[in-house]
């Protein structure tokens, strides 16, 4: 079947989408997306989280003609979806520690991550940036138990949940006072 | 496979109706888990995200008619007056991302004894509303659960709603599990209390084929609150009440030793959660009295 959906805001069709294939298939296997990773694909781990209408979920779990119509934002798209939420174009890397190219755009979620180094093998981090940002978007100044519950979907095999609760409150500080 | 996507409950009817075998998919937590493992190779998927009507719920005088489709973090975040055992169940469901997707209208269709809702349903009070093309019913829950992972349901029926009890006092629910998140019930408890009716309901989750009701153990508990006329004067649960209590909800489990925990153990902390949740739901009870009291 065939299949159309938005993904970070460009119309995008899939075609020859077999019926019982995820979304998570479809946006790495067919669009070219590989930004969400595909490990457990039961709703174990959250590193294929991404924002449907807004609301983020395991892209792994929904069916891709369930996707219909419908609008997708996936890691790729985090930057430009944070900015627009910001009312300004999304920030150029910064940080020191940046190993991103001169016309790599992160969100400020991702530069936090970057800077509290909170990214070991870096396979679940895609699911936990798309977390954290919905996380920040509806809780300007959230309290350690939010960012844990936020987060608890999301597993990092290599535990390094520490950095990634300091990368958190770090972007939600860097939020707080508008840098 | 085909992929049948009606835009409105008739058409969804119509659909089930032509094709019984059809697999009804809403927040997919169930359905693509067997899928994606190749556990299932259903010849048809039935899509229910475009069908509205599912999302939606109504907060009547006497009960909640939750639609089939309304995902966990709705109930936890808008229901928890009306519902509280139910939203405290919701609470303990998986991750952000599945209570984002999941419903109870999911975990009846799936009927998995470990499905969190249902104590908390058992225990409330609760009738799914079940439609085909040839009418609707309503299935009290008790009746609702017929084996593992298995439901009344006709072949060509669908859940529309579930109508549960408005809470008329403290309600409580518990699970065991190894974390406080992703966790597959290792066994579950929910209690009502009902002051209107002076009467307590219990629901029994991951420690028998079905989610079960401790029937013997209500009774017990029923008979002993009034006798000791414990509604009118709101003392504390005698210890050897709730001791008995907690017994009779053992021994009401049937349950089997698998990777999650041993029949044994599910047995013993069901007794625990029992006790607790009692307590729990009982001193909340006495408190509200003490503050109607004290306005008086």
């Amino acid at each position: 079947m065939r299949v159309h959906f938005t993904v970070n805001g460009r119309p995008q069709e899939a075609d020859d989408v077999w019926e019982g294939e995820s979304l998570l298939y479809v946006l790495r296997e067919r669009l070219g997306l590989p930004g969400s990773k595909n490990a457990c694909e039961q709703g174990e781990c959250g590193s294929c989280t991404v924002r449907l209408d807004g609301v983020p979920v395991c892209a792994c779990l929904v069916a891709a003609g369930q996707a219909e119509g419908r609008e997708v934002v996936t890691v790729e798209g985090l930057a430009e979806y944070a900015g627009q939420r910001s009312g300004d174009g999304p920030p150029r890397a910064g940080g020191t520690h940046s190993q991103a190219g001169e016309d790599t755009r992160l969100a400020p979620v991702q530069q936090a991550f970057v800077d509290a180094g909170a990214v070991q093998c870096g396979f679940c981090t895609p699911g936990l940036l798309v977390a954290a940002d919905e996380l920040l978007e509806r809780n300007p100044m959230p309290a350690d138990a939010d960012i844990r519950e936020a987060l608890s979907g999301n597993l990092c095999r290599c535990t390094g949940y520490e950095k990634i609760m300091d990368a958190v409150r770090l972007a939600a500080a860097r939020q707080s006072e508008g840098t | 496979m085909d992929f049948l996507r009606p835009a409105s409950w008739e058409e969804a009817l119509a659909a089930k109706a032509e094709h019984p075998t059809a697999v009804p998919i809403a927040g997919g937590t169930d359905v693509m888990v067997e899928i994606n493992f190749d556990h299932r190779r259903p010849e048809y998927l039935l899509d229910l995200n475009r069908v509205g009507d599912l999302y939606e719920w109504e907060v009547g005088e006497d009960r909640v008619r939750l639609g089939a489709s309304v995902p966990y973090t709705r109930i936890m975040e808008d229901l928890r007056a009306e519902l509280p055992a139910l939203a405290l169940a919701s609470h303990t469901v998986a991750s952000p991302q599945i209570r984002n997707r999941g419903s109870v209208g999911g975990n009846l269709g799936t009927a998995s004894p470990a499905g969190d809702a249902h104590p908390a349903l058992l225990a409330a009070g609760a009738e799914v509303e079940a439609e085909s093309v040839r009418g609707s019913r309503r299935i009290p829950v008790d009746d609702f659960y017929t084996g593992v992972k298995r439901n009344a349901l006709a072949p060509d029926e669908l859940i529309r709603a579930v109508h549960v009890r408005r809470a008329d006092g403290p309600q409580q629910y518990a699970k065991v599990g190894t974390r406080n998140a992703m966790v597959i019930a290792v066994c579950a408890f929910g209690l009502a209390l009902h002051p209107a009716t002076r009467t307590v309901r219990t629901g029994i989750g991951s420690a028998a084929p079905t989610p079960v009701r401790a029937t013997v153990a209500e009774d017990f508990l029923n008979a002993a609150l009034e006798e000791g006329g414990f509604w009118d004067d709101g003392q504390a649960v005698t210890p050897s009440v709730a001791r008995r209590f907690a017994e009779l909800c053992a021994a009401a489990c049937d349950p089997i030793d698998d990777v999650r925990g041993t029949a044994g153990y599910r047995r013993h902390a069901v007794g625990v959660l029992a006790r607790r949740t009692l307590n729990w739901a009982w001193e909340e009870y006495r408190g509200a009295r003490r503050g109607t009291e004290g306005a008086a």
